[in-house]
């Protein structure tokens, strides 16, 4: 078990390298200057910034440079704004990610696989085509469209909650943004387990346990709940970078001042720097998730310990 | 985009089925298909839609860029013409919408073409060549799975600018994963029938084996699996267009109409309506068609 | 007494198409540590009987009949009282060792979760009583075996380990479900050695379904014949063997390869099961018998008794078939 561990992160590594390093060589190769403006500037102006910024020096010796960096955990200086580097932008930023991610996420997991769990022991009752009905609206609404129109419903019609903004995380202000950014996931996690419970509760070791006169909650919780968890566990990788993007989204209409927000500003005002840092950053996360919930399924199944 | 489980394994399952029953499976599933009521439903309103994004804008008297001056962010009026009202800009949302809608079903269906076109090539050269090669290439398919692409797209408009090319591009090229998979699974099955050996025995390269005898049996897969991938596709889009990393003006989507009707949700319900209604029927029908096509391809008990 | 009385059994299922009678009407009974064997091709309607038995019926099935275990009424249980009959009174071991073992917990779990649940154990008591059971079935270093999926097991060993879960309650009666035809020849008669080594030791009353003769004839002491779900015969081992009184068992006892018999073609029964959905007017083998006439085709036989405690469903008359024989 150790040994998969321990190879399974030792895997995520060349990867991150990978997406480093291509991911900096687009933006040296990028055509247009980030520096350019309409008016154009003088070329002494320009070579001072470029000199700044150390985009004279040659190209492989930039990417050293930039390794360097990161391995100390240095994501640069920011084009667009002179006096702050990227770090300082994202250290204030991620808490705001992170507890609306984290809400979200924690939300998904448990409201959908109880829904999926409720829907397939109650298989064709009208408990299960309710769930699984609303299952259905949930994945079909991107969320750009759910959210605007939750915020028209709660916000602006009925004023229950505030239409958008951080205020220093209040909960009221975060209501809205969760909901908007879960719905989508609840309902994948509810069918997925849905699905997974029935086909597991039809398979022969279940009968077996039936056949040994197990109560059904024993049943249920000690030997159909692992198994069936195994598709979810493995939906969890997509499902984190699945909220991770949709939280550009949702910070934008909101209006929260998260890295997403910071992302797509970054795009918008040509921010290479700041854009190259965060693609690596949230990469970085997920490289490091997917590990996490590759070893999780390692622990639920036996058979691939090996 | 990962697809999900269900759907995947339904086209795989049917794939490997295939080559045992041939034609009579196809004509199975069709029935299977076509007794599908939602699924058929389905079908006929995306047609639907199709024809109206295609021939709407040429019904209407306006132009999709062209401001009306003498209504400005007004409401739906069907006196005037402007079925649909119009924007802060005054130009006609009817045909706005409609153009975003040829916007964004294009570029679903081109980005679902390039994802297939590289899924393909890729899971075809991986089973047909097997061993060594094969393990890497899917070794490399697992650790893509996990790559948050939506950042590298949007990293990709940044430095590169906004075209549409290179939108549906880039939208296709990051999400052939499940298509590569699929397709490998196909090849794999293939590789060990007699047509392929006799090709071999006669000293045909592997590139033309690939290209000529695999890919046309894998054909009619990859054209179900694809119908699955454009919801996908279109979502992409929209969301880089609500971002306002989309499409250009004064060219638009159905994205990037969400983005201003959420801005102007206040004052004018209308732009965010419309265009929201047409997205939400059509990924209601996608989903409703890729349930249906799951279903044909491997009925089981619900 | 009887240990089980099985009066007109029968299992419907509720499909699309209709509804298929799986168990016509079966009667049969069995004392204390008695050996049945239920032979039938596949679809004859035996695995249903003992799903019907412990309440394992798909959603879709319907059971009427009586079936009385030790003159108590099991037959549709609410599952509570149900429970408390499974493994306690009546076991049951499956035909597939690979997939009705639970691959995600640890075969000493799995064993021991019947002894705390059931008998109320201390989980050191339930520990030991388990690896005495590895033990009786001849698993070799038991306790090490404890701790090990099932994956890390052999066929034939999955199924001892099956076959030690269902004895470790001390059931009345263990039924089991085709248990060798999922493994190789030879490990098929170590584990036939075992229970009838078992049989002796806990004075276990044994139902075994199968459609291999050889196993009948190792293990058991009485024997029932299916086909499409109803009985062609019943009677002792040995009388259905050496003086089979019907057909479709002449058929089976001729289809066995024998090491004696010179470069003949093999004997098969002609023809295939029939379609449960539509089964022929009369008796439901005429059209694989050789014996058939035109009364077969018209009416079903009835399950007539005959020479004590033989029961046969057919129309072709006994003293005939025995002269036949001795002719």
């Amino acid at each position: 078990m150790l040994k998969f561990i321990l190879k399974r992160l030792l895997e995520a590594i060349p990867t991150l390298l990978v997406l480093i390093t291509v991911s900096f060589f687009m933006m040296r190769f990028a055509p247009g200057n980030p520096f350019s403006t309409e008016r154009g500037l003088p070329p002494e102006v320009m070579a001072n910034i470029q000199q700044k910024y150390g985009l004279d020096k040659p190209v492989y010796q930039q990417y050293l440079t930039y390794l360097g960096n990161l391995a100390q955990g240095d994501l640069g200086p920011s084009f667009k704004y002179k006096d702050f580097s990227v770090n300082d932008l994202v250290s204030k930023a991620l808490p705001v990610s992170a507890t609306i991610g984290s809400f979200a996420f924690l939300l998904a997991l448990g409201l959908g696989v109880s829904l999926g769990i409720m829907a397939a022991l109650r298989q064709n009752s009208w408990v299960d085509y309710g769930s699984m009905s609303l299952a259905m609206l949930g994945v079909v609404m991107p969320s750009f469209v759910l959210a605007p129109v939750l915020t028209l419903i709660f916000a602006i019609n009925l004023q229950w909650l505030p239409a958008g903004g951080w205020n220093g995380g209040h909960l009221q202000f975060m209501i809205l943004p969760v909901i908007g950014m879960t719905m989508y996931y609840i309902s994948s996690i509810a069918r997925i387990m849905r699905g997974s419970m029935i086909e597991t509760m039809n398979s022969n070791f279940i009968r077996t346990a039936r056949a040994k006169g197990l109560p059904l909650h024993h049943i249920i919780l000690r030997h159909a709940l692992r198994p069936a968890m195994l598709p979810v566990v493995s939906y969890l990788g997509p499902a984190f970078v699945g909220i991770i993007t949709g939280s550009v989204v949702i910070e934008t209409i909101f209006g929260l001042p998260g890295i997403g927000q910071l992302f797509v500003n970054g795009a918008l005002n040509r921010d290479y720097s700041m854009v190259l840092g965060l693609t690596i950053l949230v990469g970085a996360l997920t490289i490091t998730f997917n590990a996490v919930v590759d070893i999780l399924y390692a622990f639920i199944d036996p058979k691939i310990r090996y | 985009m990962v697809l999900s489980k269900p759907k995947q394994q339904a086209v795989s399952s049917f794939a490997s089925e295939l080559e045992i029953k041939g034609r009579s499976l196809w004509q199975d599933a069709a029935r299977r298909f076509f007794k599908n009521r939602a699924a058929l439903a389905s079908l006929i309103i995306l047609s639907c839609i199709t024809l109206l994004v295609i021939l709407g804008p040429l019904l209407s008297a306006y132009a999709f860029d062209e401001p009306d001056w003498a209504s400005m962010h007004s409401a739906p009026d069907f006196a005037a013409g402007h079925y649909f009202g119009t924007d802060s800009l005054g130009r006609d949302l009817f045909v706005r919408t409609l153009m975003g809608g040829r916007i964004s079903l294009m570029v679903g269906i081109l980005g679902a073409l390039v994802a297939v076109v590289i899924g393909t090539l890729y899971g075809a050269a991986a089973g047909f060549i097997g061993g060594r090669l094969d393990r890497v290439m899917m070794r490399t398919l697992e650790i893509l799975y996990a790559f948050p692409f939506m950042f590298f797209v949007i990293m990709l408009v940044t430095f590169f600018g906004r075209n549409l090319w290179l939108i549906f591009i880039a939208i296709g090229a990051v999400s052939w994963l499940d298509m590569a998979r699929i397709v490998r699974g196909q090849t794999l099955s293939l590789k060990s029938k007699e047509f392929i050996e006799a090709a071999h025995v006669c000293g045909v390269s592997q590139w033309k084996i690939i290209t000529r005898h695999i890919v046309p049996n894998v054909l009619g897969i990859v054209v179900v699996y694809s119908t699955l991938l454009v919801p996908g596709m279109i979502l992409f889009e929209s969301f880089l267009s609500f971002l306002g990393l989309g499409v250009q003006e004064p060219m638009t989507s159905w994205g990037a109409l969400l983005d201003e009707g959420s801005k102007s949700m206040e004052v004018a319900l209308w732009h965010l309506l419309f265009p929201a209604g047409f997205m939400v029927v059509t990924l209601f029908c996608f989903n409703f068609l890729g349930d249906g096509l799951r279903d044909a391809l491997d009925p089981k008990d619900r | 007494m009887s240990l089980l009385v099985v009066n007109d059994l029968r299992v419907e299922f509720k499909t699309p198409e209709g509804n298929v009678v799986a168990v016509n009407d079966l009667n049969f009974s069995l004392d204390a540590a008695e050996t049945l064997g239920i032979v039938g091709e596949s679809g004859s309607g035996k695995s249903q009987t003992a799903f019907a038995l412990m309440g394992l019926l798909a959603k879709n099935g319907i059971i009427t009949g009586s079936a009385k275990f030790e003159d108590k009424e099991i037959l549709n249980l609410p599952v509570k009282e149900l429970n408390r009959i499974r493994a306690e009174k009546i076991s049951m071991i499956f035909q597939d060792p690979m997939t009705s073992l639970n691959p995600y917990m640890k075969v000493g779990t799995q064993l021991m979760e019947v002894l705390l649940l059931h008998k109320g154990m201390s989980k050191a008591d339930a520990y030991a009583a388990s690896v005495r059971m590895l033990d009786a079935v001849k698993i070799p270093e038991a306790r090490k075996r404890m701790d090990m999926y099932p994956h890390e097991f052999s066929g034939g060993m999955r199924q001892r380990v099956m076959i030690a879960m269902a004895l470790l309650c001390n059931p009345k009666l263990l039924i089991a479900d085709e248990p060798t035809t999922a493994l190789d020849v030879t490990v098929q008669a170590q584990i036939m050695t075992l229970l009838n080594e078992l049989k002796r030791d806990f004075n276990t009353a044994i139902i075994m379904i199968t459609h291999d003769l050889g196993v009948i004839a190792g293990l058991c002491d009485k024997v029932l014949v299916m086909y499409a779900g109803r009985t062609m015969e019943y009677g002792k081992v040995n009388d259905i063997f050496y003086r089979p009184s019907h057909p479709y068992t002449e058929g089976l006892l001729k289809a066995i390869p024998r090491l004696d018999s010179e470069g003949e073609v093999l004997a098969t029964i002609p023809g295939n099961p029939p379609n449960l959905l539509r089964l022929p007017k009369g008796c439901p083998f005429q059209e694989r018998c050789h014996r058939v006439s035109d009364i077969c085709r018209t009416t079903a036989p009835e399950l007539t008794g005959f020479h004590d405690g033989r029961l046969r469903a057919c129309h072709w008359d006994w003293e005939e078939i025995e002269q036949g024989r001795e002719a």
